[in-house]
């Protein structure tokens, strides 16, 4: 019980905060704008490859860009326990009767608010600038829920590697060199179909791949709602996962203590 | 917490060892207890193992070796009573800086399982008694440090600890805010009855508030009693003799050969220190024979003892000496 109750504390607290400086929001949305704006034109053609099989490039790498954005805010999400960790706010809860899963749990839920508001935006971008989704309402939820999905495990591991290694530079180096290989070996810009073999092998075992493959097949209409929730459950799966790493990092940040 | 039982021993540490990295030795078999209702101090210069202490008594470190209980459990085994049971104010501020002085309490209060009006009352009553009730609805940012030190320790306070950890809770304050801060420690365990260990390197600070102290250096126990009674174990005056030019102390006491009464002479460059039962009386007898061996004598200062001395007589150096050496060894040096 405690677990849930810290856990929404935890998640207002850290809400509370970021709505006091709102314009962090869109600032952090400014890079994934310019992937959507600009890869929404640049590569305008590529659906007429062969494969490809979709007809608007707008509609197909909305979506992408959505499941991109969120994988980063996941992924950047240790940066605001090194803070909290250099600042003393961390101790402060770890001295008390805090649960520490809900530290955890309670950053996620937080970090998947802000993630789900953010999507928000780019779809209505996406919708401005000729995205359009056979798969309505239904789809545009289960795009949500995958990109928080997505988020939500890549939270925890960076949150973990910010309470083992304790340094910005460890979140940011791996952020770098994790997050934009799961990108672009997954069909966040390029359909599948066109990838070379190997690339098409490698993602099959990323999540970035479950995610974007289960908002998509939702999107498109005509869903087949089994191939959405086995990705949708895998998510799930590699979420609590991480999570309960993420926690047990709070033993290594006792020992070295 | 009605069920925890008030033991007379409110902190005891038992040989505890802490060693970062396999090298750093930071604690060294330190042992101690603190009881219950009063305020004690470590005292000791920067990386003496002060605040590995209070990290490992608050259950945010473990000790290599060694057992502790505070309020009565175990450290290791029963963390979690223990921290149902202290509050801490550590010395990185814990307030959240975004957030307002009501919000850091209300919340700290809540994760103590406060709620409703017993919280809000709880919440009004700490802002008002550490004067931040104006400042309440401000967010942390703003405050001065030494608002923040007391939002600090009001949030320690919030869910009515047995046992307060203070770690350095003056450190880098004014002295206005300094005196203001003592003396709402100091009601802390008069009126409240609460535990309090502080960590300081003001000896002045130990010298005020604490009833009991141990001086800690190089993660061992150097020496430990009241303040008073420290002082007392100390022979007569301290005297202090600056000379124009640096002496050796062989020097020193070459020149005071003749003299009597006077002991644990101490040369370090420039100034002497010594004892004697009678200061007053001594200094002028020492005037003339450091005079006569040619040792020019700058300034001369005669005090009842105070903890430095204390501090001196056990470590074998000045306190800030110890500050300086500790310096030099994170340098590499030692």
């Amino acid at each position: 019980m405690n677990f849930i109750t810290h856990s929404l504390l935890m998640a207002e607290r850290l809400l509370r905060n970021l709505s006091r400086q709102p314009w962090w929001i869109v600032i952090s949305l400014v890079q994934p704008i310019i992937w959507l704006l600009l890869y929404g034109q640049l590569f305008k053609r590529v659906v007429e490859l062969p494969g490809f099989n979709s007809s608007s490039y707008i509609s197909f790498v909305t979506p992408g860009v959505v499941i991109m954005s969120a994988l980063f805010a996941g992924g950047w999400n240790g940066m605001g326990m090194i803070m909290e960790l250099n600042q003393g706010v961390m101790d402060r809860l770890l001295v008390s009767p805090m649960n520490r899963a809900a530290i955890i749990t309670g950053r996620i839920i937080s970090m998947a608010v802000v993630s789900g508001v953010q999507s928000l935006i780019l779809i209505g971008l996406g919708f401005l600038t000729g995205a359009r989704f056979a798969g309505g309402i239904p789809g545009i939820i289960v795009l949500l829920v995958c990109g928080m999905l997505l988020a939500a495990p890549f939270a925890a591991l960076s949150n973990a590697l910010a309470l083992v290694i304790r340094k910005q530079e460890s979140v940011i180096g791996a952020s770098n060199f994790i997050l934009m290989p799961l990108t672009f070996l997954s069909p966040v810009f390029m359909a599948s179909a066109v990838m070379p073999d190997w690339i098409r092998s490698v993602s099959r075992y990323n999540p970035v791949n479950w995610s974007v493959e289960a908002a998509r097949a939702a999107l498109n209409g005509n869903t087949d709602w089994s191939f959405v929730l086995v990705r949708i459950g895998c998510l799930l799966v590699f979420s609590v996962f991480c999570a309960a790493l993420a926690t047990r990092a709070f033993r290594s940040y006792q020992h070295s203590a | 917490m009605s069920n925890v039982t008030q033991s007379k021993v409110a902190i005891e540490a038992h040989e505890l060892v802490k060693t970062y990295g396999g090298k750093v030795r930071a604690l060294d078999g330190l042992s101690f207890s603190v009881e219950a209702g009063s305020i004690f101090a470590l005292l000791g210069p920067n990386g003496a193992g002060k605040s590995t202490t209070i990290k490992i008594l608050n259950t945010l470190s473990r000790p290599d070796s060694g057992f502790a209980t505070v309020a009565g459990f175990d450290v290791l085994r029963e963390p979690e009573a223990v921290r149902r049971a202290i509050g801490c104010v550590a010395q990185k501020s814990g307030v959240d800086n975004e957030a307002t002085g009501r919000e850091n309490l209300t919340l700290q209060g809540k994760i103590y399982g406060l709620r409703g009006q017993e919280l809000k009352t709880r919440v009004d009553d700490l802002l008002t008694r550490f004067r931040l009730a104006e400042a309440a609805n401000s967010v942390a940012r703003t405050y001065s440090g030494g608002m923040q030190r007391k939002l600090d320790i009001a949030m320690g306070l919030v869910h009515r600890p047995q046992v307060l950890f203070l770690d350095e809770p003056t450190t880098g304050l004014d002295p206005e805010a300094r005196a203001s801060l003592w003396e709402d420690i100091a009601k802390l365990s008069r009126e409240d009855g609460i535990t309090v260990l502080l960590t300081t390197h003001y000896l002045e600070e130990a010298d005020q508030l604490a009833q009991r102290l141990a001086i800690v250096d190089h993660g061992r126990l150097i020496v430990e009693g009241g303040p008073e009674q420290l002082k007392g174990e100390l022979f007569g005056d301290a005297i202090h003799i600056e000379f124009a030019h640096a002496e050796t102390e062989s020097k020193v006491r070459e020149a005071f050969g003749g003299l009597d009464g006077i002991s644990e002479i101490r040369v370090e460059g420039h100034s002497l220190h010594a004892r004697a039962s009678q200061g007053a009386t001594a200094v002028p007898g020492m005037l003339v024979a450091l005079e006569s061996a040619g040792l020019k004598v700058a300034s001369v200062t005669v005090a009842r003892p105070s903890l430095d001395d204390v501090y001196l007589r056990y470590t074998g150096r000045t306190f800030s000496e110890a500050e300086m050496g500790d310096q030099k060894g994170q340098k590499g040096t030692r």
